[in-house]
């Protein structure tokens, strides 16, 4: 039995909500960081209950290579602040609202074609954004997208591949994929959100064509579900918040555990 | 940069952290040495290992201070690794990377040239995973000698 892991009625919000930002520059790139933080935790929780061994050792490579990301990220996002926080400061001092993710990747894992349909839709995103951002005018940022481009490529051949076998495998493993693939559809729209602190940071050279991001994405996406024998739905509801720090419950749970050591020993080191 | 080739990749023992293309320049003032490293992989957690051992090294052969500083740009890749360290890799038992992919986004469909079984020199062989015992490596079997076997991967 698959789990349902939002009961919201599916309707479509209408507009983000908006919250003052002191500094544009630091927060989109809280954005990117916290993605990859949070994504990465996620996976991370697979650590030592993988289906197999060898897919045990993939998802801690790939919640590594995320959490290595993250913290390039946060680190410059401090420096951009100006505040003295370093990119730990940042994964661990914060509460929930504070995080700037996206809801798609606090999603829970729940079962393994859940968990993979997850990656797969955000690593073509994560692939497709960092191709754009590895041209772009802030040298700082083109440097950490052409690292983390390298090794998004390697997630999204894997996850895309498990999508397909899943998919395309058994009654069951289908059935569950194309659960996964609908539960997750409403949280996909927000990825592609453009507000004013994307407005903000194209002043700095940061100009990402979401339209041509959205259309590409759908594109790859809909190629690996046809192979997958997936339906890829067509509901146009979306899910969002997570840019202004309105996060599902799931978020709060999470940082319960990622930040338990952190804050109970504020400074300890080993 | 010599005396750094003697600190060996915690990780790939066999060679060296400048063989492995992650000491970029090294910078000798009277005052202090400076190092630029670059990360193999983003979340490797062998990097900071890497850095207190070159660290340790310079520090034992009289250099007053050592900073390390770590550059992302250009992106580290396996094109760096030479010849030489590539052949020391296949003794190990590691098929070296073959050439880093260009730009250009995933094909999925692409099919993978052959990994050469770093024993018996076979190409007929099966990715077993894409990911291995460290960030930089997969895992194969080579289907005429039996061995399963590590590659380094193309990045």
């Amino acid at each position: 039995m698959a789990e349902v892991i939002n009961k919201a009625p599916d309707v479509p919000i209408a507009a983000p909500r908006k919250v003052p930002v002191a500094n544009p520059l630091a927060d989109y790139l809280q954005r990117l960081g916290d993605d990859r933080l949070i994504l990465g935790h996620r996976v991370s929780e697979w650590c030592g209950h993988g289906p197999i061994l060898e897919e045990d050792i993939a998802m801690a490579n790939i919640a590594l290579d995320l959490i290595g990301h993250a913290s390039s990220l946060l680190a410059l996002a401090g420096e951009v602040e100006g505040e003295g926080r370093s990119d730990d400061t940042l994964a661990y001092f914060r509460d929930a609202v504070h995080f700037r993710n996206a809801l798609l990747v606090e999603q829970p894992n729940g079962d393994f074609a859940m968990t993979m349909m997850r990656q797969f839709l955000f690593d073509t995103y994560s692939v497709l954004l960092w191709d754009q951002l590895s041209r772009c005018g802030h040298e700082g940022l083109a440097a950490i997208a052409t690292k983390s481009l390298k090794e998004d490529k390697y997630h999204l051949r894997h996850s895309s591949e498990w999508v397909v076998r899943l998919g395309d495998g058994t009654e069951e493993s289908h059935q569950r994929a194309q659960h996964a693939l609908d539960e997750l559809w409403r949280f996909t729209g927000e990825l592609f959100d453009r507000d004013e602190v994307d407005a903000a940071v194209e002043a700095q050279g940061i100009v990402v064509d979401h339209e041509a991001l959205r259309a590409l994405w759908t594109t790859m996406v809909r190629d690996v579900l046809q192979r997958a024998t997936l339906t890829m739905p067509t509901s146009t509801a979306v899910r969002r918040g997570g840019r202004t720090g309105f996060h599902t419950e799931h978020l709060g749970h999470l940082l319960a555990t990622m930040q338990s050591v952190a804050r109970a020993h504020p400074g300890a080191s080993w | 940069m010599a005396l750094l080739n003697t600190v060996p990749d915690p990780e790939v023992p066999v060679i060296s952290v400048v063989e492995l293309g992650v000491v970029r320049d090294v910078d000798i003032t009277p005052e202090r040495v400076l190092v630029t490293m670059t990360p193999t992989y983003s979340g490797c957690p062998a990097m900071r290992e890497m850095e207190a051992d070159v660290k340790a090294v310079l520090l034992a052969r009289g250099a007053p201070a050592v900073e390390v500083r770590t550059v992302l740009s250009p992106a580290w890749t396996t094109d760096w690794i030479g010849p030489e360290a590539r052949e020391k890799l296949r003794r190990y038992g590691i098929a070296p990377p073959g050439k880093a992919e260009s730009q250009g986004l995933v094909t999925l469909t692409r099919a993978r040239s052959a990994v050469a079984c770093p024993f018996c020199g076979s190409t007929d062989t099966v990715l077993q995973s894409e990911f291995g015992s460290t960030a930089c490596k997969a895992i194969h079997q080579c289907r005429a000698c039996g061995s399963p076997f590590d590659e380094f991967k193309p990045l």
